[in-house]
């Protein structure tokens, strides 16, 4: 599934739940932790899984961040939730005890529940030690499909200013992304918190493109559309994408088997890339 | 299951609704209703209100609901949680 | 007799869209100057002799600042007079002490484009005697030029008026901007008072002192402060943004989006935010509109500045920002309500809109809309221009949220059709859009070259039904309490007095 924007909603606002699936992201995030009062935990989760169930989510991606391993709550939320078959869990401040102890009780629930498919893991690395032993963490499940970068709570941790600059989350962000590749899972950015200036949000989501993100969270609905701007492929992208799969054609009807393009060689990765975007335009409606 | 313990769920902001439990004043079920909506949709609130409290295996309260415009699976939410907070 | 919507009324029923003959009017009217200034309202009030079963109107300019039909309401009152009929163009909730006048029985009728507060609420309960006649803004200038309604006393608050009685609604501590409401009144009504804090010679004069009979001066006609009324915020709700932004998009598939289209939009907080992507649009294509209209606002005379459009045609000021325009921009134009949409001039400005966009507080799966009254039948509108802006332009779009606090626009049978499916084009909300079927082919259109979510209006209305569950229609009393009246003078739809809480 399509993952360039998810979307935090508060888990016990039903004003909120109720235009969930109408906002635009690709996936939508219900939040039990950070959003939720201590003592509203238990009528959120309650609340989350009925919305779950009760609206259409066609198309759109439903995770669900539960409560850190550290607090009281998640047993009590994944029992509550699993049974609502979400797309997949948001794990706050993961690590790789978290995130085993984690799997062992969703075993057990998707067992007893008898679900129709297995729920995905979204780690959020959000602490010093989250983000130094990422490649471990990433190791230690088969259900994790990505991990996002959490700078307000990791920069807390750390101990640091946050910057508009994002200097200080500049390791952080190069080391989270370099893990994801690795192990081949998505990479996704922090969110902008400046919710009202567009242009910073359009920077800061070039930059996590440029370094390899393919996807931003969002804490506003109106930062959606802007992030989906920079994760689709350029005209140029498509057109030069499409130019190179008609030359391996062509190439192909030859029997030539390397061959080149504009002057430079074409070989199996840009191939690859040139399919990806093709792809990617495809689904976006923006080539038929 | 009769409640004995007040308590309370969910809050007046628009789309949601409070739901209070009280011990019973009389017998059965008793269900005080105020809504935004309360002409539409009033009985289909109560409806729902006393299926989910039946569901629960409850039996005697005094259900106050102040009622913002909830669908009904919010108002389910909401009840299901004010039974546990009170049973527990 | 049920009218060609089916709608049970009293008389003269709807009977769907007729082309009239065009008709001019003459003004006759030609007031010998004379000794016309009063230095007491009370004192005028008395030398009129009003008698039992007279029409008195007023203009609401000053919308919820306005003091003068409460002053000159007040002065009657204390006259012994009764069963007065009260033709005001709008009433607001400054306008409370009316009240205690219905249930004295000294006003039994009204006629009114647009009531809200506690006025609308008593007529609702059945406190006026007599008949509330609910019309468009077209339709009063209309009624009172045919002579179907004759104006007794026509109280016109003047914000700047000279001793022989040349007013402007520009000029003076209560300006207002515009008068476009109290132009027909003034040149038909059979005495005209004006009523102002200002003496001057006006520069722009709108009502012309051949056509009145008294100029009153008192302290205060209002404050301009009550002129900015509640509705005029653009909406920051991120689903009425959306809305905003799928409206655009239907707006440059219809195709009329381009160089000279014209363009008015109602002032709800959804119908803002249009106008705010229209604005971004075209400054960003650098299209330029011919006109907009209104109602206006401060995003229209943005609008007007940044040259998108060339031309401001204004029938009423709803902010100080355009009140303030109307001096500094020779290009916002003032008009008159007969202007604006009278149905026997070819040439008003409705008729020469490509897009209005407006509200709903209901709407069926015949494009029938209510502005009326709202779902639990208590009055809280009217056209005001609703129904002759929806005729007129090439594309009359309605959006809004599909449920809002479990309560779903669409219905099967609205409470109080205000304005007809007829002349109702699109429904845009934030689960889908709904086009009328006699635009089959830009249903097409956008279905081949848009991602927009074009359904079927049966099909969104059963996704509100979904969310919502069945409501149940909400009881109302035998008694009917208004009368919805279209453009043309027939009875759309009646409104029935609601049953006690």
């Amino acid at each position: 599934m399509l993952r360039r924007t998810s979307l935090f909603i508060p888990g016990n606002n039903p004003a909120m739940l109720l235009s969930a699936n109408i906002l635009g992201a690709d996936s939508v995030i219900f939040d039990l932790e950070d959003a939720v009062a201590l003592n509203q935990k238990d009528s959120a989760r309650m609340l989350v899984k009925k919305a779950i169930t009760t609206f259409d989510f066609i198309g759109i991606e439903v995770l669900v961040r539960i409560n850190p391993v550290s607090s009281p709550f998640w047993k009590d939320d994944l029992r509550e939730i699993i049974e609502a078959e979400p797309d997949g869990l948001v794990i706050p401040k993961a690590t790789k005890e978290d995130v085993i102890a984690i799997e062992a009780l969703i075993e057990e629930l998707e067992e007893k529940y008898n679900v129709s498919k297995k729920v995905s893991f979204l780690l959020i690395a959000e602490s010093a030690y989250g983000v130094e032993m990422i490649a471990e963490t990433l190791g230690c499940s088969k259900r994790i499909t990505g991990v996002l970068l959490g700078a307000e709570d990791l920069t807390a941790d750390m101990e640091v200013v946050r910057r508009v600059d994002g200097e200080e989350i500049d390791y952080a962000r190069k080391r989270v992304v370099m893990a994801c590749k690795a192990f081949r899972v998505q990479a996704m950015d922090t969110p902008y918190t400046d919710v009202d200036n567009f242009d910073g949000l359009l920077a800061d989501t070039e930059k996590a493109k440029a370094l390899g993100y393919t996807a931003k969270a969002v804490i506003n609905p109106r930062q959606i559309d802007y992030v989906h701007q920079v994760f689709a492929p350029t005209h140029d992208e498509i057109d030069y994408a499409l130019a190179i799969l008609q030359e391996k054609e062509r190439a192909f009807t030859e029997g030539i088997g390397v061959f080149s393009y504009q002057g430079k060689m074409v070989d199996q990765p840009i191939i690859l890339r040139a399919e990806k975007i093709v792809a990617m335009a495809r689904k976006l409606g923006l080539i038929t | 299951m009769k409640i004995e313990k007040p308590a309370q769920a969910g809050t007046l902001e628009s789309n949601d609704i409070y739901v209070q439990l009280l011990p019973a004043e009389g017998e059965g079920i008793e269900i005080r209703l105020k809504s935004v909506v309360i002409k539409q949709f009033g009985n289909q609130i109560r409806k729902v209100a006393a299926q989910t409290l039946s569901e629960m295996g409850v039996t005697e309260c005094l259900c106050l609901l102040d009622d913002k415009g909830a669908l009904d699976y919010t108002i389910a939410a909401r009840v299901e949680s004010a039974v546990k907070r009170s049973l527990c | 007799m049920k009218n060609s919507l089916n709608r049970e009324v009293p008389f003269n029923p709807y009977q769907g869209i007729r082309t009239l003959e065009p008709r001019t009017f003459e003004v006759t009217k030609n007031v010998i100057s004379g000794n016309k200034y009063r230095e007491s309202l009370a004192e005028l009030i008395k030398e009129l002799n009003i008698k039992d079963g007279d029409a008195l109107s007023f203009h609401h300019h000053l919308r919820n600042g306005d003091y003068v039909l409460n002053m000159v309401m007040e002065e009657v009152a204390k006259l012994g007079v009764k069963n007065l009929k009260v033709i005001a163009s709008s009433l607001f909730a400054i306008h409370k002490p009316l009240v205690e006048l219905f249930e004295s029985g000294i006003v039994t009728e009204v006629y009114a484009a647009y009531m809200t507060g506690p006025v609308a609420k008593a007529i609702s309960e059945g406190k006026l005697k007599g008949m509330c006649m609910l019309h468009s803004h077209g339709y009063r200038a209309t009624m009172i030029q045919t002579g179907e309604v004759t104006v007794d006393f026509a109280f016109i608050a003047s914000p700047a008026c000279s001793m022989s009685g040349n007013v402007s609604g520009s000029e003076g501590p209560s300006n207002c901007g515009v008068l476009g409401y109290a132009i027909a009144d003034a040149q038909y009504a059979k005495k005209v008072i004006a009523v102002t804090d200002y003496i001057v010679e006006p520069k722009d004069v709108e009502i012309k002192a051949e056509w009145v009979d008294y100029v009153v001066k008192v302290d205060k006609i209002g404050d301009p402060k009550g002129i900015v009324s509640g509705t005029t915020q653009i909406t920051r709700d991120p689903v009425g943004l959306k809305i905003a932004k799928m409206t655009l998009e239907l707006m440059k598939g219809s195709g009329l989006l381009k160089d000279g289209f014209s363009f008015q939009t109602g002032a709800g907080g959804i119908s803002l935010a249009v106008a705010k992507d229209v604005f971004e649009y075209c400054k960003k294509e650098q299209i330029k509109g011919s006109f907009a209209s209104g109602g206006t606002t401060s995003y229209l005379v943005n609008m007007l500045e940044a040259g998108i459009f060339e031309f401001i045609y204004d029938v009423q000021c709803f902010e100080l920002d355009a009140v303030a325009s109307i001096s500094r921009n020779k290009n916002h134009k003032k008009m008159s309500a007969a202007q604006y949409a009278d149905i026997y001039n070819p040439d008003n400005i409705v008729n020469r809109l490509d897009f209005v966009i407006l509200g709903a507080t209901e709407m069926d799966t015949d494009f029938n809309v209510n502005v009326t009254t709202g779902t639990d039948g208590v009055i809280m509108g009217g056209s005001g221009g609703h129904s002759d802006t929806a005729a007129g332009a090439k594309m009359a779009i309605i959006v809004s949220k599909l449920v809002s606090s479990r309560i779903s626009v669409l219905t099967d049978k609205v409470t109080t059709i205000t304005t007809t499916g007829e002349t109702v084009d699109a429904l845009v909300t934030d689960r889908g859009i709904a086009i009328h079927p006699r635009h089959q082919a830009l249903i097409d259109h956008l279905k081949a070259t848009t991602k927009l979510p074009i359904v079927d209006i049966h099909d969104l209305y059963q996704m509100a039904l979904k969310l919502t569950g069945i409501p149940k229609r909400v009881e109302h009393e035998q008694r009917v309490v208004a009368l919805s009246q279209y453009r043309d003078g027939t009875l759309l739809d009646c409104v029935y007095q609601i049953k006690p809480e």
